[in-house]
């Protein structure tokens, strides 16, 4: 069974199609990059697979069911704007993991801010934008989810700060789970994923396995994306 | 490690030509175990998906072998390792050569450059 399906899924926002009869199939074990320039609905698939949105028509399943309690188990989402509260310090916000998630694994989460040296007396609010990410990213890793999903995680951030995200993506992904990326920073990503979806003006332009697709145009990823989609 | 990729050729085939350097020039010596698929791929920044199809390809070629329970090693093929070596030595001056050619430089004068660079 796919982890992840998306059977001719649309989204009309006030009679405009946002969405036009996606397919995608995502299996176990992956990393795959959802990529497309801005407004093309990238975020509008992640916020459909997310039970977030309701679809005008067709379906998501995840785990073979349609979205719901036991989706929102099994995916662990980082959206693209943060949602905590930011007169919470860290501790705080550790709390309410734990309490809001069966599977968040606090030691993980501890050992990965250990490696940040955060106080965790620290308020939120106190904290830089990019600790603020690092942070998000951390309680998002340290769910045992089976499919992750990171909304522009690269956004606005620093080279090592960049690093750290692609570091701490890669040591979490766990046997058997999945992640998917959505990004318009192709470059900085295109080393880490496995397959590669290109969205365009609503549709699926093009899925492909990384490597076969600069096997077979002897580009990078970033490089044949531009060719494809040149203003 | 240092390992600084191109982006316009398949990863796995840049890793495999680069753990076989790691392999011919001793920095992996044979026998020794080789870390783990994970650790691999987060020392090279890597998916482990995409070491592990390198690692089989290494695998394929006879460069590294898998213990079962154990993990995986460096043949103590020696003669293989040489074989190897002298492979990948003789595709470096064939490139070398063919963009001497294109320069327009002969053979005697390529000994002269060789010469007055030697380190």
């Amino acid at each position: 069974m796919m982890l992840l399906e998306c059977k001719n899924l649309c989204k009309d926002f006030d009679g405009k199609k946002v969405l036009k009869n996606i397919n995608l199939s995502i299996g176990r074990g992956k990393i795959v990059g959802i990529l497309g320039k801005n407004g093309m609905g990238k975020t509008t698939l992640i916020k459909l697979i997310n039970d977030l949105l309701t679809p005008t028509s067709g379906e998501v399943l995840i785990n073979g069911k349609k979205p719901g309690v036991e989706s929102k188990k099994a995916i662990s989402f980082l959206p693209e704007r943060t949602y905590l509260d930011k007169g919470m310090t860290i501790n705080e916000v550790l709390k309410f993991f734990v309490e809001f998630y069966d599977n968040f694994n606090l030691e993980r989460a501890y050992k990965l801010l250990e490696d940040l040296s955060l106080d965790k007396e620290q308020k939120i609010i106190k904290m830089s934008k990019g600790m603020q990410e690092k942070l998000q990213l951390v309680l998002v890793m340290s769910r045992d989810a089976d499919l992750y999903i990171l909304d522009e995680p690269l956004g606005g951030v620093d080279p090592a700060t960049r690093d750290y995200i692609l570091d701490t993506i890669l040591s979490n992904f766990r046997e058997g789970a999945s992640i998917i990326i959505t990004t318009h920073l192709i470059a900085d990503i295109e080393r880490i994923l496995d397959e590669v979806v290109f969205i365009d003006k609503g549709e699926i332009a093009l899925v492909s396995s990384a490597d076969e697709l600069r096997d077979k145009t002897k580009l990078s990823i970033d490089e044949e994306f531009r060719r494809l989609f040149k203003c | 490690m240092e390992f600084v990729f191109e982006n316009d050729r398949p990863i796995y085939i840049q890793i495999v030509e680069y753990l076989r350097i790691e392999i011919i020039s001793g920095s992996f010596k044979m026998g020794e175990k080789i870390p783990s698929v994970r650790d691999l791929s987060t020392i090279v920044k890597v998916n482990p998906n995409t070491m592990q199809k390198a690692l089989l390809e290494l695998e394929r070629e006879g460069l590294i072998y898998t213990e079962r329970t154990n993990g995986k090693f460096v043949t103590n093929d020696k003669s293989l390792i040489e074989k190897v070596k002298e492979e990948i030595i003789k595709e470096k001056l064939d490139t070398f050569f063919n963009d001497m050619k294109k320069i327009g430089i002969t053979d005697e004068e390529i000994k002269k450059y060789l010469e007055k660079e030697k380190r």
